[in-house]
């Protein structure tokens, strides 16, 4: 069947296998000459993408244990994000680390070591980690974790499913007293300033700064700064604190077709993000938000992804070290603007400390922009790229799907290392992705 | 189908061979849904245990769905008589045994709902696979009766008429997708048809218009057509 991630480039042809046990994985996995894992296809390219064997995990989903002392739950890597907060939050228990959608599997979360707004503070998904059992491509099952096999264990956590099959982890979740958020908007005129606020944000659980990433001259970096935490029993009202777990249920809103690609103009894009940047204004200050709002803000809109047209979009992600952040960034969005290939969707985010062989994430600033697939957008990408390595920064796998292997290269000295490791165990030709393939990993 | 009835609060109790290996379900089942669950040994075709597996269940339930069945080989079938007594036995024997016994269980108590999953495939016999859809004919006869029986003693029967499902029984049939459902829809259906006292449900609505036609052919005309 026709398969792509979310960004919808690149669709390949691919054979999808939907193993129902561990046996009819362990067959699969002998029987096929490569195949590659994929949790709900929520990374933007090629990463979950094996034309001749694609692993579909959703079926391996059953929750198999938890400890309400440390709050570790074991389950299949197939197990969704959303089921976990829908099982654990009216028990007062949330992830330790979400990424921006809770449509993603435990796997995914674990292959990509993803990072939420709390990266600062509480670093990547590697963190909640306790162990992970991985199938090897004769079908053996290995449980590593910091003391175990540790070398599977730390390439696994980031290795984007070329290490083996992620088959159940021991995660731990965070103990809250309420499904809510509180949360503090600032705007900030400029880069500078939003950089400013996200440094003061050292005690914030969560922070995340929206970029307007039209703005110019002066107005470059205009931002709005969302600092968040969550709101213990006292902080409710009165007739939410009866209920704490309970929040409003989303209407579901769907974008029901491919919209044209020429509603992306320079005008339609500036107005959305003004439009978003006053009503933001407006609620300056301290406002108490559901968590599905605060988190998922994203999934209130259904395959909002068509928005960007029926030829896809290509998301852009870097991580720039400390010391070149502000110049890199300023560089970065300066080339956005210039090319005015808008984005409706340009997100800040202040990264702290990272330990991990291949993990994203660095300590310093993450920038996350995207475009709808036009003939232009490839050659201001190529400029991002140059950019961000010129600056010491690297990119996302998870939301790659056009690098190539060259640029990869020269923004990751691990990369090296990685791909001997991958030959060297084996995994190499049994793990496979069209990005693997693409980035020669 | 458990996950369903779970999600809406309702404690479970599962009925399988070797139940045993359903250990990690029941966690599974236990943990999202924060309900009891029970397992329970049980296999259709021992009539005679039935009883005392009803005996042994530490509640009668309010609700009791069997999804037993078994599709068998037509060309196997057609060889050996122990496989085609096999899968008449399994498809309906077996079921419509333990699903007569809950029933006058729920007629003595005056409350519950009987679900029993047939198949389109009982409304018209094919060539292709006649050994199986007899059983369900029988079997959907026998809902029908049980149906009309305790309409007015308080128990509800719901008959389900699946089309296609994508399930292990269907595995490596290529089979039009506009017309397969996914097992959580017919699971879906059944959790509806249970709530709004349903008779007769076929899952994908299309599986009406279609068996309605299949049945109109004449018997002159469908006897020369392969399907
Ligand atoms: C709206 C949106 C917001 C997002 N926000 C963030 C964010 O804030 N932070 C962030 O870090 N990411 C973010 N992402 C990216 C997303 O979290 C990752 O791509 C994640 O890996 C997706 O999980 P998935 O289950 O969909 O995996 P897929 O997309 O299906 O696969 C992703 C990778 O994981 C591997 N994989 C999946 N399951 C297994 C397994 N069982 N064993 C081995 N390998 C496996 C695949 O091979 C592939 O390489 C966002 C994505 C979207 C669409
Ligand atoms: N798939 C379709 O397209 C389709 C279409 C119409 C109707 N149906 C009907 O839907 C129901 C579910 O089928 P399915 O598609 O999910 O197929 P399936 O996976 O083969 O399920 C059949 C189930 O019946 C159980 N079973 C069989 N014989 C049994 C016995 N003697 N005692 C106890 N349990 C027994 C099996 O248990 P074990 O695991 O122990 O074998 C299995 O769980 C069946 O009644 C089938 O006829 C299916």
């Amino acid at each position: 069947m026709k398969l792509s991630g979310w960004g919808r480039f690149p669709v390949v042809d691919a054979q999808v296998y939907v193993p129902r046990d561990v046996e009819a994985l362990q067959e699969l996995v002998a029987s096929k000459p490569s195949v590659i894992a994929r949790g709900c296809g929520r990374a933007y390219g090629d990463s979950a993408i094996n034309s001749s064997a694609t692993i579909d995990m959703r079926r391996l989903n059953r929750m198999l244990g938890f400890d309400p002392k440390t709050g570790q739950l074991i389950a299949e890597a197939g197990v969704v994000l959303c089921d976990i907060i829908a099982a654990f939050l009216p028990r007062g228990w949330f992830p330790m680390v979400t990424p921006g959608t809770k449509f993603v599997t435990l796997g995914g979360m674990i292959a990509a070591d993803v990072h939420g707004k709390n990266h600062r503070r509480h670093g990547s998904f590697r963190g909640c980690v306790d162990w992970i059992e991985v199938m090897g491509a004769d079908g053996s099952i290995q449980r590593c974790s910091r003391e175990s096999h540790v070398e599977l264990f730390e390439h696994t956590l980031g290795g984007m499913g070329l290490t083996g099959i992620i088959l159940r982890a021991a995660v731990r979740l965070r103990a809250v007293e309420t499904g809510w958020i509180r949360q503090t908007t600032i705007p900030a005129p400029n880069l500078r300033s939003a950089m400013t606020a996200l440094e003061r944000a050292q005690d914030s659980t969560y922070s995340v700064a929206w970029i307007d990433c039209l703005g110019t001259g002066e107005n470059l970096g205009r931002s709005l700064v969302f600092l968040g935490d969550h709101a213990s029993a006292p902080d409710l009202p009165i007739h939410r604190s009866l209920h704490p777990f309970a929040t409003p249920a989303k209407r579901k809103l769907s974008v029901p077709f491919n919209f044209p690609c020429f509603a992306l103009n320079r005008f339609s894009l500036r107005t959305f993000n003004s439009l978003y940047y006053r009503v933001g204004a407006w609620n300056r200050g301290q406002q108490l938000v559901d968590w599905d709002s605060y988190f998922y803000p994203l999934d209130a809109v259904a395959d909002w992804h068509r928005i960007y047209g029926r030829k896809g979009l290509a998301q852009f992600q870097c991580a720039l070290p400390l010391s070149g952040s502000e110049e890199g960034l300023s560089a970065l969005l300066q080339a956005v603007a210039k090319a005015s290939a808008g984005s409706f969707l340009a997100v800040l985010k202040r990264f702290g400390p990272q330990e991990s062989r291949i993990s994203f994430p660095m300590e310093g600033y993450s920038l996350a922009l995207d475009f709808p697939i036009t003939a232009k957008i490839s050659d201001l990408l190529a400029n991002l790229d140059r950019i961000t390595i010129e600056h010491g920064g690297r990119f996302y796998l998870a939301k790659d799907s056009r690098m190539s292997a060259e640029t990869l290269r020269a923004s990751d000295d691990r990369v090296g290392s990685f791909v001997r490791m991958r030959a060297e165990s084996g995994w190499k030709t049994s793990f496979q992705s069209a990005q693997a393939e693409r980035l020669v990993l | 189908m458990a996950h369903k009835f779970a999600e809406l609060g309702h404690p479970i109790q599962l009925a399988a061979r070797q139940s045993k290996t359903l250990g990690a379900e029941k966690t599974n089942l236990q943990l999202r849904y924060g309900v009891p669950v029970t397992l329970h040994e049980f296999d259709a075709l021992l009539t005679e245990t039935h009883a005392q597996f009803l005996a042994m269940l530490p509640e009668l339930p309010e609700i009791a769905v069997s999804i037993v069945g078994l599709m068998g080989s037509q060309e196997g079938s057609e060889r050996d008589h122990l496989l085609a007594s096999c899968v008449m036995r399994s498809n309906y024997e077996g079921p419509a045994n333990i699903l007569a016994l809950l029933a006058n269980r729920f007629e003595e108590r005056g409350s519950g709902t009987l679900v029993g999953v047939s198949s389109v495939a009982g409304e018209r016999g094919r060539a292709t696979n006649y050994v199986y859809g007899s059983a369900k004919a029988g079997f959907t006869a026998f809902l029908s009766g049980l149906r009309n029986r305790l309409a007015k003693r308080g128990v509800h029967v719901v008959t389900v008429l699946p089309g296609y499902v994508a399930t292990k029984m269907t595995e490596g049939i290529n089979l039009p997708a506009r017309l397969t459902a996914q097992p959580s829809e017919v699971a879906e259906g059944i959790v509806v048809a249970v709530k709004r006292k349903k008779d007769v449900i076929y899952v994908r609505p299309v599986w009406r218009l279609i068996m309605l036609i299949i049945r109109l052919i004449p018997e002159g005309l469908f006897k020369g057509i392969r399907m």
